[in-house]
């Protein structure tokens, strides 16, 4: 919302193809890294429209992640569906389900809004558990190779993976700026800055919420689906709270309500726990300790600091 | 235009309106007067649909406001310049009219018209409006309840906190509306900025409506003033 287009653009599709250029010079072991950072930024992006744009603050995402990987998942394994289809069962599941969870959790906001997409994500993840006969519970399963196909492109190949991952991350990334641009998008923000103010002009904010949970739902679905696909394997790690909780520091660290703020942080905080716990078993500490210096110092995270304090047209 | 019947309301169990009526007709500038608490506000939520009415109803040229939901209100015509401004901080000015002017559909022709009563907000277009001045905001607020073209405006103390040149801006902007036949429903605390402006004056006293008199019965009567506002 803020900020010149031309510019915002110009910078977005620059990162792009920086992303796309440093493929080829990076060791395989970034390689593979930088195609994970980016599934997991598009699921921080996804994140971001309903915490950075919308302001409601879920702990409950990771059932939309997982609705994605299990959808896309079960299709595989139990209907021997091909990888193309299965992308669309993986997104309709988290479509449906954000749809399902936001009109309930809509009913409450602040902290009982919070609790109740934490409950609604822990029921999800005992339901895994539960139809361990399916879903092979704990353990997870793996997506074999020749599953992994679509058309003529084999995902388990690490330059194909790369570009799936990045042509994900890129839809998303431009999805956000142009929805941002829009009237959907600045009515999001609207909610953010006054809910009631922004009811008493005239929009429905329930149902603006609704979307804003669905959009963001079907993101992280998405970015759910292309995991599996991507690396093969489906978890009911990935329905824990703890990937409910990533998302969130990954867009604080970032930045909440940037558009590239949900990638820095993700690669932030990939690369600060892959090096601290190359150092120490105790890597969760300095990757505390640097948090705290974080929130202190630059409280709208790294690109919101940036913005508030050098270049305000930053989208 | 709107009719208040016999309204009760408040919050929770605390009951601020009791059986409060007012008519407010089109092409007026009807004010209310009364003293801290004694349930102006409250009476404008009521209005806006965010505060569930105890008993009673509200009309708009026949529609029952108080039967709709809050964000169908705005859309029946009734545009709501809350007390303290509430503008979207962060935005700039010219987000903050997108998002008004985008409420009911409004283009370019409706942002030209605003931006014209309001010269000054064409020069602050980019900036944020947490950084404009308390005349700027109140300008802007009213800028943005008109984005909606309202046959009703609500204006809550719009005249709190500021200067007089833009005490005087504003005067013409709602003297200007009243002219276009828009009815104009106006709360206040200064009786100076009232008898400037008002057709009718209209007290409450604990949620309670009392007398509505000519704005110039007003200015020769100053014991019904004193009366109601002890001042």
């Amino acid at each position: 919302m803020r900020g010149g287009g031309a510019r915002a653009w110009t910078l977005h599709l620059a990162v792009l193809v920086l992303l796309l250029a440093v493929q080829f010079v990076l060791p395989a072991y970034h390689h593979g890294n930088l195609a994970r950072i980016m599934v997991l930024a598009s699921y921080a992006v996804g994140y971001n429209i309903l915490f950075g744009y919308t302001g409601l603050l879920s702990l409950g995402h990771a059932l939309f992640f997982a609705a994605g990987m299990y959808g896309l998942g079960l299709a595989i394994k139990l209907g021997g569906w091909a990888a193309g289809p299965a992308i669309v069962a993986g997104l309709g599941a988290g479509l449906l389900l954000s749809l399902a969870v936001g009109a309930l959790a809509l009913r409450t906001s602040g902290v009982a809004f919070m609790i109740v997409t934490l409950m609604f994500a822990q029921a999800g993840y005992l339901a895994i558990l539960y139809f361990g006969a399916f879903t092979r519970g704990d353990e997870g399963f793996v997506i074999p190779r020749e599953a992994r196909m679509i058309m003529w492109l084999d995902l388990a190949d690490a330059a194909t993976r790369y570009f799936v991952a990045l042509a994900l991350f890129a839809l998303c990334l431009l999805f956000c700026l142009w929805l941002m641009r829009q009237p959907l998008g600045r009515a999001l923000i609207a909610i953010r800055e006054n809910e009631e103010r922004t009811e008493m002009l005239g929009y429905d904010t329930f149902r603006l919420k609704l979307v804003a949970v669905a959009i963001s739902g079907t993101m992280s679905a998405a970015a759910g689906a292309a995991y599996a696909l991507l690396f093969g394997y489906v978890g009911a790690s990935f329905a824990a709270v703890q990937y409910s909780i990533l998302p969130l520091l990954w867009v604080l660290v970032g930045g909440a309500g940037t558009v590239l703020g949900p990638f820095l942080g993700t690669l932030f905080m990939f690369y600060l726990i892959d090096i601290a716990s190359g150092l120490t078993t105790a890597y969760m500490m300095i990757a505390g300790v640097v948090l705290v210096m974080i929130t202190l110092f630059a409280r709208s995270g790294l690109l919101g600091e940036a913005r508030r304090r050098l270049w305000g047209w930053l989208p | 235009m709107l009719r208040i019947e016999a309204v009760d309301a408040g919050y929770g169990r605390a009951q601020v309106l009791r059986r409060f009526s007012l008519e407010v007709a089109a092409g007026e500038v009807l004010c209310l007067l009364g003293r801290n608490g004694a349930g102006k506000t409250t009476l404008m939520r009521a209005i806006m649909g965010h505060l569930p009415l105890m008993g009673g109803a509200i009309r708009l040229e026949g529609v029952e406001l108080s039967a709709l939901p809050p964000h169908e209100v705005p859309r029946q015509g009734v545009g709501y310049v809350p007390q303290g401004r509430r503008l979207f901080g962060d935005l700039t000015v010219a987000q903050n009219l997108a998002i008004g002017l985008m409420a009911r559909g409004q283009g370019e022709e409706t942002r030209e018209w605003v931006l014209g009563l309001f010269p000054r907000l064409r020069e602050r277009l980019g900036q944020r409006a947490r950084t404009l001045s308390g005349g700027e905001q109140q300008m802007l607020a009213t800028a943005r309840a008109l984005c909606l073209r309202p046959r009703l405006l609500l204006m809550d103390e719009p005249t709190e906190g500021l200067q007089p040149s833009m005490i005087e801006a504003i005067r013409q902007v709602v003297a200007r509306m009243r002219d276009e036949g828009v009815g104009i429903l106006l709360v206040e605390q200064r009786i100076d900025a009232v008898l400037a402006i008002a057709d009718r004056v209209a007290f409450i006293e604990n949620g309670r409506g009392g007398e509505v008199v000519p704005a110039e019965q007003l200015r020769r009567d100053h014991a019904l003033v004193e009366r109601y506002l002890g001042v």
